[in-house]
């Protein structure tokens, strides 16, 4: 029966249904992704960021979260300019992370 | 779970009730949907443990509703309840009982708002005056209904004619309790129990007989929270929480639910129907829900108080496959007859949810 | 005659402080209300960064206080000012003449049943940080199954940063203690998932940041900043625990075998008849307030009255260490300089 409204799914981020797969063999190649503290410097830095919302720091989050469809998604606005690069204080090589994202994840 | 700690909690947050000599305001909405339960509370208080509780013809709304519905601001509140204590304080009480949980919050936060800001007290007993030439005493005592019932749990034991109990297999009747949030969420120290694992209505189920179920969403709110429900276009996140509610309490197979509050029973009681008709799916056995009850309803069943004098015709879950469990007899046939005998007409059933 | 200098706590404050006055020629005298000596680190099983064996540091200690008059399970009853000196009763009987007081007397962890929210004491799967130490030194808690838990939490920030809680400071040590307890967990059971629910992540000391680095990379402990709100139990005795994880901005939710509590560290309440008796002011924390908190954090400012370690705030090990050794040499420069 239509009320005219409807039961909404929970918005809520559930960790036990996280499949990290993917992420785990991401892992494997790029040990670094673990390294990440979340500052947001790539983000702020990104000139993709203003015109497409690319975010490597939310990529990571999303990739963490078992979030591999809204990361390949955001992914394909990068435009590989490597200046998330230059400035992670970690010393992260996005760059280098991104390509193996994009290998491993659209393989799949 | 461990009891002992619970009762740790419990034994931090008890609060002074008096006995006896009581000012009874009741609810906007409650004699509407569920029009048995204040009765069965003066029922009980005054007639089957003579207590002295008054009320007033001259009582009005406390204004709650149209407070959280931010329809009118905190000093016309104050000033209807000052109205109200000035009720009380010229019938010559000095506690003051609220059958509604919104109420008894609206209460609370006035009275402790005029703790902080005298000033402000002074400016509502200024308006009163203006408005009706009315002075009054702040009450002594403030209590939720439920925690009268609460603190008589024990009397109404004693002269029970059914316990929460399973007939059939002897086993304690699985209850799910909700407080509502008004209760305690915002001055724990004010509630029975306080305001994280309250006591007010465990405290009746284990006296009674039953099992109290803690399910993971169990201090989650009902749903109704006012501007949800009032508001059309918000009636999905209304019921959206009360969905969450039934999905977490499902795998314990309740026979009931306990509530203290005018709104959560109702939704819960609704919503069931609601949540049938959308997702195709009904939480109590065999294609039925799990019916929902006020505190006072379910002492009127304990203490063998016919069903249908009690209203729980007018639930949308039907009550009989509760009624069966604790062996409580009921005639078919009185359902839908009101006073006097007089033919109340018969519902419509509903598709999915099964009723009687 | 050697000076007496009375101690207030056989902490590892206390018996460093014992051990450099033992040294520069006086009497030190421990008064301890525990059985033991060591205080909280004598129930720590091992130190971060380097995972020092706590035992090892508070035998050393121990070993330098051999000469030192020392009382156990004794309390101050109560303090006479006498015109240039402290007549001390104990609860043992005794009665000292000093001129002289060092306050070792540490802090209290944090009671986290007050955080009812978490549900220590109500769910079984619930524990603090110092349970957990007490798992590594004897093995047994009912709370930790044998083959491990599938996954489990940690708490940052129980009762620290908490106005609700009356403690508004920062406890300092808790953030490195729950890397360093994270980092346990997973070289003892490296398939369980490890979660740090923090506010922000204070790693301040040496090495602490690549202990933290080394939490993310080597052992895959897994960090998700929010507070956690809300912990109830589900139908096979699992904790569901709520947090919002503030880097979506969404709420989240996950279900563990076993969350640990990171209480943090308040006042030692044990303290405040002494302290009273003896009209020391109580800084706006609830710690003994030194004479100044940036040149004189060893100094009261009464005569003869001296602090050492976490009666003055929440401190690490090698910070207390440092502020018992400045506080004895603070004592003899008070002596050497006729009292003044």
């Amino acid at each position: 029966m239509d009320f005219g409204f409807k039961i909404s799914p929970s918005s809520a981020v559930n960790l036990d249904n996280a499949d990290l797969t993917l992420y785990n063999r991401l892992c494997e190649v790029e040990p670094d992704i673990t390294r990440c503290m979340a500052c947001g410097s790539c983000t702020a830095t990104c000139p993709a960021n203003r015109f497409s919302g690319m975010s490597m720091r939310k990529t990571i989050l999303d990739l963490q979260r078992g979030k591999g469809k809204e990361v390949v998604k955001m992914l394909s606005n990068c435009m590989l300019c490597g200046k998330c690069s230059m400035v992670c204080p970690r010393g992260i090589n996005t760059r280098h992370l991104i390509l193996s994202i994009c290998k491993l994840y659209k393989e799949e | 779970m461990i009891y002992q700690g619970k009762q740790k909690i419990w034994a931090d947050y008890q609060k002074e009730i008096p006995d006896d000599h009581w000012f009874y305001v009741r609810s906007c909405i409650r004699q509407n949907f569920f029009p048995g339960a204040e009765k069965m509370f003066l029922e009980i208080c005054r007639n089957v443990l003579h207590k002295d509780f008054y009320e007033t013809a001259s009582h009005t709304t406390c204004g709650g509703i149209a407070y959280h519905c931010d329809t009118i601001p905190q000093e016309t509140v104050m000033t209807i309840v000052a109205r109200q204590f000035a009720l009380m304080t010229e019938a010559g009480y000095e506690n003051y009982v609220a059958s509604c949980i919104t109420s008894f919050g609206n209460y609370i936060e006035i009275l402790e708002t005029w703790n902080e800001f005298p000033e402000l007290e002074a400016k509502i007993r200024e308006m009163l005056w203006k408005a009706c030439r009315r002075e009054f005493n702040k009450p002594k005592y403030l209590a939720h209904a439920s925690d009268l019932i609460y603190k008589y749990r024990n009397l109404i034991a004693e002269k029970a004619r059914y316990r929460l109990v399973n007939r059939h297999t002897g086993e304690p009747l699985k209850v799910v309790e909700h407080i509502g949030c008004h209760y305690s969420k915002m001055f724990p120290s004010k509630g029975v129990g306080g305001a994280e694992y309250p006591y007010v209505l465990c405290g009746m189920v284990e006296s009674w007989g039953g099992n109290v179920i803690d399910y993971p969403e169990r201090r989650h709110c009902c749903g109704y929270g006012f501007r949800q429900y009032h508001v059309r276009a918000n009636r999905g996140y209304s019921i959206s929480n009360t969905h969450k509610k039934f999905e977490s309490m499902e795998p314990y197979h309740p026979d009931m639910i306990i509530t203290n509050c005018p709104g959560c029973p109702y939704f819960m009681d609704r919503w069931q129907y609601a949540i049938a008709e959308m997702e195709g799916k009904t939480y109590g056995e065999n294609g039925f829900g799990i019916p929902v009850f006020t505190y006072e309803e379910v002492a009127g069943l304990v203490l063998g108080y016919d069903p249908w004098d009690l209203g729980l015709q007018l639930h949308q879950v039907a009550v009989e496959p509760l009624l069966d469990k604790m062996g409580i007899e009921y005639d078919p046939a009185r359902k839908y007859e009101g006073l006097n005998r007089k033919d109340i007409l018969r519902p419509e059933l509903p598709g999915v949810l099964r009723c009687c | 005659m050697k000076e007496n200098i009375l101690i207030i706590g056989g902490g590892i404050a206390g018996l460093e402080a014992a051990s450099q006055l033992l040294k520069l020629g006086y009497n030190p005298i421990i008064v301890e209300k525990s059985d033991h000596l060591g205080g909280h680190v004598a129930e720590w099983n091992r130190l971060f960064p380097d995972m020092t064996p706590a035992e090892d540091a508070v035998a050393r200690l121990v070993s330098g206080t051999t000469e030192a008059n020392i009382f156990l399970n004794t309390e101050i009853a109560f303090v006479n000012r006498l015109k240039d000196s402290y007549n001390i009763m104990l609860t043992n009987g005794i009665s000292i003449i000093t001129r002289i007081l060092l306050f070792a007397t540490g802090f209290s962890l944090f009671d986290a049943s007050k955080k009812e929210e978490y549900g220590y004491g109500v769910y079984n799967q619930v524990m603090t940080n110092a349970d957990l130490e007490r798992w590594f030194n004897t093995g047994y808690d009912e709370r930790i199954p044998e083959e491990g838990p599938e996954a489990m939490g940690f708490v940052h920030c129980v009762g620290s940063r908490d106005e609700k809680a009356r403690n508004s400071q920062c406890s300092k040590v808790c953030c490195i203690t729950a890397v360093k307890q994270a980092i346990e967990m997973k070289q003892k059971f490296p398939q369980a998932m490890v979660y740090c629910f923090y506010m922000d992540l204070r790693m301040f000391g040496k090495k602490y940041e690549d202990f933290y680095i080394s939490a993310q990379r080597d052992y895959g402990v897994r960090f998700i900043r929010g507070r956690v709100s809300e912990v109830s139990e589900n139908i096979d005795g699992r904790l569901i625990v709520k947090a919002e994880d503030t880097l979506s901005g969404k709420p989240v939710k996950v279900t563990l075998d076993l969350l640990v509590l990171m209480s943090g560290i308040v006042c030692n309440p044990g303290i405040c008849k002494t302290a009273g008796q003896l009209s020391l002011p109580i800084d706006s924390d609830g710690f003994l307030k030194s004479r100044d908190n940036i040149m004189d954090i060893t100094d009261s400012s009464k005569e003869g009255i001296f602090y050492a370690g976490a009666c003055t705030g929440p401190k690490t090990v090698p910070e207390t260490l440092a502020e018992a050794r400045s506080a004895a040499l603070g004592i003899h420069n008070y002596i050497l300089n006729g009292m003044k």
